[in-house]
């Protein structure tokens, strides 16, 4: 029968032949994440259900990245508890401050995920590891708890929906504006309960980075992952990285897709998603006049060194507005000393740039750059909802790390080309 | 079983934040969540819920984070039930895990009022709104969600799993 990657990557999890969208199955899982938010509730919950040891402790990861280093007691007794679940269980993969990154920047740059795994995480956006082409999803505490016990977990098999981006990227087009633009086109819910699989002329030429970008903001368009085939890139990604063996699983030519979409990428420039909502994407060109007061380039969708790169290509010489506070984020330790290496980091700080440790902080409205009453913010994260990073009433715009680095120069919501 | 209560009504897309904000969750405490249920939508709302209350909403409920802390929050606050047009997909599997019931009836949302009183059967997924009369069909739940809610939620069906050495 022919199936597509989802498919198939779950058929062998579930230890079947083949599967079918609707088939609700029992699947192996590679590897399950909590973080210092979700942890603490699935570490509850696993204790009522009456094992002493989780399944196996090199596959449960554990990264306090969302309140860390603590913002205030109730946060550090959370991650305390985090700490010493990992220490009891003897965790392989905990990861402290001072070698913690952002879960789904770190999991990938340590090797601990890898094509043609089945990965869970109490993190929604856990989907990010689909640019790999693995199966990886989104759950809660409860069905992490569970999964830590038994190693498996029960999936309903989604439909599959494909989207196929044809032609050559525009100069400052990247995976961020076709994901935006995608989501704006299909809406928040366009793809509920359903595999999102990217593919065509225009995924093929993304980096890596990039394509985790991309499979990472899958969960706003409702989708239960995001996927792309690994080919030669992701080999590259992957050799001498990926701790376990993997395996490359591609769709059959004569799968079955719920829908397919075709998108022209040429006639896609960099895209602006305005509040509050990721679908209210539209061209950077039609912003219109929207002053900022702060701008944010990192999370675990645009914290990767292709983004600190591009945000350094449009920085460089300039200041950041008087106005506004540009706060840079590098996701992990290493993409931290990678940027500071390659000269990066001075030009940040001659901008009048703040650059953090590696933090989820500001994209959940944390820590590290909450917005006051009426302020507005243009940042490089996944999400732009009522409140997400500080007050009501406050708003957030969502854009590529070119777009978020000339916006803080400007002070405006500006295309790249305004500031070169 | 039989759920009663009047209706608060919600629109399209009430995503996790709106439900609890992050700055709250350096508490898993359902009792403190349920204290800030809502806020950002309707700063009224925890302070005024009753127990048995009804939350009702449009699409895609409970999109955005995976954050248990949502259905928790509702659940503590007293709503005895969510209904809406349609459920984000990992809030759908939380709501079941932690034993908040919800409902997808369509038809019933636009329909009803603020402040209507509708019960809900939970067994049947009936849904009569008292206010006007009118009988209503919520979509079925799953086989498997049933015996989740059979065994008293994913921690129990999963205890029994282990307990019996499968």
């Amino acid at each position: 029968m022919p199936m597509t990657i989802t498919e198939k990557i779950l058929a062998k999890a579930a230890g079947k032949d083949s599967v079918k969208p609707g088939d609700l199955i029992n699947a192996k899982v590679d590897l399950v994440l909590a973080n210092d938010i979700t942890g603490p509730v699935a570490i509850k919950e696993f204790a009522k259900i009456g094992v002493d040891r989780v399944w196996d402790k090199d596959r449960v990861a554990l990264v306090p990245d969302h309140f860390t280093p603590n913002k205030d007691i109730k946060s550090a007794e959370q991650a305390k508890m985090v700490r010493d679940f990992a220490h009891n269980q003897e965790l392989t993969s905990y990861f402290e401050v001072g070698r913690m990154g952002i879960e789904h920047c770190l999991l990938p740059e340590q090797g601990l995920v890898g094509p043609g795994d089945v990965i869970i995480g109490a993190d929604s956006h856990t989907c990010t590891y689909g640019a790999l082409g693995a199966f990886a999803t989104g759950v809660g505490s409860t069905d992490l708890a569970a999964a830590m016990a038994l190693g498996e977990t029960w999936f309903k098999v989604p439909e599959s929906i494909k989207f196929v981006y044809n032609g050559k990227l525009n100069k400052w087009v990247g995976g961020k504006d076709l994901i935006l633009y995608t989501i704006g086109r299909i809406g928040v819910d366009g793809a509920l309960y359903r595999a999102m699989e990217f593919c065509g002329e225009a995924i093929s030429q993304l980096s890596m980075d990039g394509r985790f970008t991309m499979c990472n903001m899958a969960i706003e368009a409702g989708g239960k992952n995001g996927i792309i085939q690994p080919d030669e890139i992701t080999r590259q990604y992957v050799e001498g990285r990926t701790k376990r063996p993997y395996t490359f699983f591609t769709s059959d030519p004569d799968a079955q897709y719920a829908e397919v979409y075709e998108f022209d990428v040429t006639k896609i420039e960099p895209q602006v998603a305005f509040p509050h909502l990721p679908e209210n994407a539209r061209p950077v060109s039609e912003a219109g006049q929207v002053d900022i007061d702060q701008a944010v380039i990192g999370s675990c969708t645009n914290g990767r060194m292709e983004d600190l790169r591009l945000a350094a290509e449009v920085l460089k010489g300039k200041k950041v507005n008087k106005r506004v506070r540009l706060i840079i984020i590098p996701g992990t330790q290493e993409i931290y000393r990678q940027a500071m290496r390659e000269g990066l980091f001075d030009i940040f700080l001659d901008a009048g740039a703040v650059i953090s440790t590696p933090t989820c902080g500001p994209c959940l409205g944390g820590h590290m750059g909450i917005l006051a009453k009426g302020e507005r913010c243009i940042a490089t994260t996944n999400r732009n909802f009522v409140g997400r990073m500080g007050h009501a009433e406050s708003e957030v715009y969502l854009a590529n790390p070119a777009v978020t680095a000339a916006s803080a120069v400007t002070g405006r919501i500006s295309h790249p080309e305004e500031v070169l | 079983m039989k759920l009663q209560g009047k209706v608060w009504k919600f629109g399209n897309d009430v995503d996790t934040d709106l439900i609890i904000a992050a700055r709250y969750l350096n508490s898993s405490d359902p009792a403190e969540l349920a204290r800030h249920c809502m806020e950002d939508a309707d700063p009224h709302f925890a302070l005024n819920v009753k127990p048995g209350d009804i939350l009702v909403a449009g699409k895609n409920f409970g999109c955005g984070s995976s954050r248990e802390h949502a259905p928790i929050a509702i659940k503590a606050a007293g709503i005895s039930c969510v209904v809406a047009k349609s459920f984000a997909r990992i809030f759908y599997r939380n709501a079941f895990n932690i034993g908040l019931p919800i409902f997808e009836c369509p038809e019933l949302i636009d329909e009803l009022n603020e402040g209507d009183t509708i019960s809900v059967d939970a067994n049947t997924g009936t849904i009569v709104n008292l206010t006007t009369g009118k009988e209503y069909q919520a979509a079925p739940i799953p086989d498997f969600m049933r015996q989740i809610i059979g065994a008293g939620g994913l921690i129990n069906y999963v205890k029994g799993r282990v307990n019996q050495g499968v």
